[in-house]
């Protein structure tokens, strides 16, 4: 076996190639015509009318746009969104959409998943998608429950988890998506919250804008069966020393006031300090750079992430790095081999080099 | 050269001929070549590649056998052959493996160089059977292959284990000398595949040309054999495989849909070909994608489908297993996918390099729901071409996933191939909507996806990119013409129902049968690789007396619409399958017939002797034939040239794959 230098091309944006739209659009026309039937209070809501509105703002073509999800309550999705769209099986999306992705490279193409149906019967389709770097928008509505079979633990429940399955509490120990997506080396990992929605929609663009897989964990509350699973991220008297905000370029200080920090502790790892406590103050916190290549650096961050219940954990974009995409990769094989070899002659193919005439 | 004794040259009309020895000894590139200079000499020939599945047993033992059966002739054939004239055997073992299998009489030509004590006691031979006179009934031709090999290419200063490795090729040589094949091919062959290595390429071919000169030299042989070309249709023929006019077919069926192919697969036996002949035609507009799995390789096809590709996936049994949900998904979005699964024996991982056709229930239904979809069967290897063009005919007109059934012994067998002008094939217009195909109350023009074609009952399919005819499918059961989600118990009835009528409607050709004379009371019904051994036991049959008509399904599902009245018209019918009857399950529950199953499931085709014996009994049984010195069982079984001369009235012969 030998290897190939694929002679990487220099990395257009997410959309490249996807046909701009001709007038401006507004959300109006991204709001199919069906009910939305998603519980009163689910966090899905807030989802869907930050995306419907976010949507305009890509300029793209409407009948361009894909949606792909699996099953569960977030994979309704894709039926209220008036574009073209695919409700599919169970924790599949990402194959799915990575064979739309590949044939069709007009298309800016969406996956829409949850907790249990990307980390728990599609886990090896999501790993594989993002350690391929195809040029799909992940987003992971992480409620930390099975809602639609009415509430068992999920991979991302916290450990003890008194549930229907689980009377005398779960003994699974969860999954954090984010470290997991930096674990297969994906090259866009961020987190964002339901209820946020400037955050949502900065995430959602920067992903947009991002070639190769985009993975977005949102946290997306279920008021029916995980109720207040986020509330340190949303009660105004806990938010602020909940979320650590990562903004490239800035030192990662949070909390009342700005009195805690992220700072390097030991070989690999992140830690949060009280900046009063910390000798050069300021001067010692770390600051955020997404385009660091190591995903270790990623990891770390991701790491500061509570895995029991939640009360603190990093919210932004984590890594943003430029890998060449999957499906740029095939089809620019496919161009080579015409330009190589000649657009192929079926006939010539089939009867083959080795024949004899019969008079 | 100057000979001291005149070499007769005997005609024959057919022969059958096996190589074996360890799986590392290079017997299916030995088979392959022989194969490939039989074909260009113009014989008739079947192929019978048998190997393990581990890649390299510990060399000597009877598990790591490798073995290629080749019959040839010069007349039209249709199976490998039940039993060797010659056995080529390289090793000890090979010669214990296959010795069950060659009749008495027959030629065995056995390497001795490993004929040690160790390595016989090692396999169970306390004594060395060339000496013990255990083989007195076979004309045996004992020769040091291995030294002679290492002999011939010493001038090349190989290591006696690299030297030795080109053994197969001297055997190659000597017996291409003794079957008079036109041997240029295999030289050019050996030139290209070892160029960048000078030192082996040379080795290979002083060996290859030792081995010739060997038999021309040496008074091992007084004999030599000639099988004259066989006699064919006209026109322009090639040697192909199962697996590689398989991927050939999908290619033309989607060129002539004109739809780029998007392959999803992941490797498995005996499949694997198809995705290694696919991702070589790039050029050809062909995308193959080899998925982290089974599930995610049928899923990237049916997203590529989604997109307005012929999305395809090739897998054999236990991956079909794992594709079941997505091709129900399949089902219930209506949109084209082919599924080929290249059969192995099951269940389980069962044998993955023997054969078997008992997949055909699991294809049939092996799915949550009422979820029908049609299947249809290769019946030799180069027929695989014209079974997946018919595919993907079924799978763009009628917006459905279509089986497309074959099997290990169809995918690395091979036989000539009368080549098909590309033009002649039938195109396919996917008819994509592009523009509104109703209106609503309001008089607004709409699309809508589930709206039918009243003949085909296809539905309309946009696809993502097309203006103002956005619109979202999926799993769940939908409202009749919106596609919109529904739980309404009629509706729910209405489109299972239409989803049946669907796939029951699609038009497939009539069910041909062979009955020379029309007054056969038995007819033999086969599907897939069975054709071959049917075919030949009836033409025993025939020899010997009986009447016996023979069909065999391409469709099995739809059945073709003039199958029951076919099966009405025969007192008995026989049914022969490698399971245990599941063609006879589904011609029992549909027509009411009281077919008899023939059902045999070793991992090997039937044998043409075996179900020559099983026709003759069945015949007799049923014409009610009451002689006791004549038995057309007994007699078609015992035929030596059973095969032999099925002479059409206008004296040609047809290449099988061509049927």
């Amino acid at each position: 076996m030998s290897t190939v230098d694929l002679g990487l091309p220099s990395l257009p944006g997410g959309l490249h190639g996807v046909p701009a739209a001709t007038e401006p659009q507004t959300r109006k026309e991204y709001v199919s015509d069906q009910e939305v039937r998603w519980c009163p209070g689910c966090g899905d809501y807030a989802v869907l009318a930050a995306f419907q509105g976010f949507l305009p703002e890509l300029g793209i073509k409407r009948e361009n746009v894909a949606m792909v999800s699996g099953i569960g309550c977030s994979s309704r999705f894709p039926y209220y969104l008036s574009t073209y769209g695919m409700h599919s099986i169970h924790g599949r999306a990402p194959a799915i959409a990575t064979g739309l992705a590949v044939s069709r490279p007009d298309l800016s193409v969406w996956v829409v998943t949850g907790d249990g149906d990307a980390l728990s019967i599609g886990g090896n389709h999501l790993i594989h998608t993002l350690r391929r770097n195809v040029n799909l928008k992940i987003l992971l509505f992480n409620n930390r429950i099975y809602g639609l079979t009415k509430g068992q633990y999920s991979p991302t429940s916290e450990t003890g988890k008194v549930t229907k399955s689980t009377p005398m509490g779960s003994v699974d120990n969860p999954f954090n998506p984010v470290s997991l997506a930096l674990g297969a080396e994906a090259t866009f990992v961020a987190r964002t919250v339901d209820s946020d929605r400037k955050h949502l929609t900065s995430v959602l663009r920067a992903a947009a804008e991002h070639r190769g897989t985009a993975f977005v964990e949102i946290y997306q509350n279920c008021p029916i069966f995980n109720d207040n699973a986020f509330d340190a991220f949303k009660n105004p008297e806990t938010r602020d020393d909940a979320i650590i905000p990562l903004v490239h370029g800035e030192p990662i200080r949070f909390g009342t006031d700005g009195h805690l920090g992220v700072v390097r502790d030991g070989f690999a790892s992140l830690a949060v300090r009280e900046v009063a406590d910390l000798p050069g103050g300021e001067a010692d916190l770390v600051v955020h750079d997404a385009h660091t290549e190591d995903p270790a650096y990623a990891f770390a961050l991701s790491r500061l992430t509570d895995a029991g219940i939640l009360h603190q954990a990093p919210i932004g974009v984590f890594r943003s790095v430029e890998r060449p995409a999957y499906d740029d990769l095939v089809r620019q094989q496919v161009a080579t081999a015409h330009e190589t070899q000649g657009t192929g002659d079926l006939q010539s193919l089939v009867t083959g080099a080795d024949t004899w005439t019969v008079d | 050269m100057n000979r001291k004794v005149t070499i007769e040259v005997k005609q024959l009309d057919r022969v059958v001929i096996r190589f074996a020895g360890d799986s590392g000894d290079g017997m299916q590139l030995t088979g392959d070549r022989f194969t490939a200079e039989t074909a260009s000499f113009g014989n008739d020939l079947s192929t019978l590649p048998n190997f393990p599945a581990e890649i390299r047993a510990p060399a000597g033992t009877l598990p790591g056998v490798s073995s290629f059966q080749l019959h040839f002739a010069d007349h039209d054939i249709l199976t490998p052959g039940d039993a060797p004239d010659v056995l080529i055997a390289m090793n000890p073992a090979a010669l214990k493996a296959n010795l069950r299998d060659v009749p008495r009489g027959a030629t065995l030509i056995i390497d001795t160089a490993d004929f040690t004590a160790r390595n016989l006691k090692r396999i169970g031979y306390d004594e060395n059977p060339l000496e013990t006179g255990e083989l007195e009934a076979y004309h045996v031709v004992p020769l040091n292959l291995t030294g002679m090999t290492v002999e011939s290419v010493k001038e090349f200063g190989l290591s006696r284990k690299d030297a030795s490795r080109a053994k197969n090729m001297y055997a190659l040589g000597l017996v291409s000398w003794l079957f008079q094949r036109p041997v240029e091919s295999t030289i050019e062959f050996l030139q290209t595949k070892f160029a960048s290595k000078p030192d082996i390429r040379d080795a290979n071919i002083a060996a290859f040309r030792a081995g010739y000169n060997f038999g021309e030299t040496a008074e091992e042989f007084s004999v030599r054999y000639e099988v004259k070309p066989a006699r064919m249709a006209t026109g322009t023929y090639r040697n192909i495989s199962g697996n590689l006019a398989l991927a050939y077919g999908l290619v033309a069926g989607a060129q002539r849909a004109g739809l780029p192919l998007v392959l999803g697969a992941y490797p498995i036996t005996p499949a694997s070909d198809v995705l290694h002949e696919l991702s070589k035609l790039k050029r050809f507009d062909v995308t193959t994608i080899q998925a982290e799995d089974e599930i995610a390789g049928v899923g990237a096809a049916l997203g590529a489908s989604f997109g307005g590709a012929l999305g395809v996936t090739t897998s054999s049994g236990p991956g079909i297993s794992l594709k079941s949900e997505t091709i129900g998904l399949a089902v219930m979005l209506e949109l084209p996918l082919v599924v080929c699964d290249i059969q192995r024996a099951g269940p389980s991982t069962g044998m993955p390099t023997k054969t078997e056709q008992a997949d055909l229930l699991q294809v049939m239904f092996g799915r949550n729901g009422e979820a029908p979809l049609p299947v249809v069967a290769a019946q030799s290897p180069a027929d695989c071409f014209a079974t997946a063009v018919e595919a993907t005919r079924i799978a763009v007109t009628y917006r459905t996933p279509v089986m497309v059934l074959s099997d290990g012994y169809l995918a690395n067998g091979s036989e000539p191939w009368k080549v098909p002008v590309i033009e002649d094939l039938p195109t396919v217009d996917p008819n994509f909507t592009t523009e509104p195909n109703a209106t609503n109350d309001k008089g607004e023009p709409v699309y809508l996806p589930y709206l039918r074609d009243p003949e085909t009952l296809a539905r309309a399919w946009a696809i993502p990119g097309t203006a103002g005819l956005d619109h979202r499918i999926g799993g769940l059961e939908k409202e009749d013409k919106t596609g919109n989600i529904s739980y309404e118990p009629a509706n729910h009835d209405l489109m299972i129902r239409t989803r049946q009528a669907k796939i029951d409607g699609i038009t497939v050709p009539p069910l041909e049968v062979d009955d020379p004379d029309g007054t056969a009371k038995v007819l033999v019904l086969g599907w897939g690789s069975t054709y071959g051994p049917i075919g030949a036991g009836c033409r025993r049959v025939r020899k010997v007396g009986g009447k016996v008509a023979q069909a065999h399904l391409r469709h099995l599902n739809p059945f073709p619409a003039n199958l029951g009245e076919v099966l009405a018209r025969y007192d008995k019918v026989l049914v022969p399958e490698m399971n245990l009857g599941q063609l006879a399950l589904l011609l029992r529950a549909k027509y009411l017939v009281d077919v008899v199953s023939y059902a045999q499931v070793r991992g090997m085709p039937l044998g043409a002797a075996e179900l020559a014996e099983v026709i003759g009994n069945l015949v007799e049984e049923t014409e009610g034939i009451d002689d006791d010195a004549r038995h057309l069982g007994e007699a078609a079984a015992s035929l030596t040239h059973g095969e032999a001369l099925n002479v059409q009235p206008n004296g040609v012969h047809h290449p099988e794959g061509a049927r």
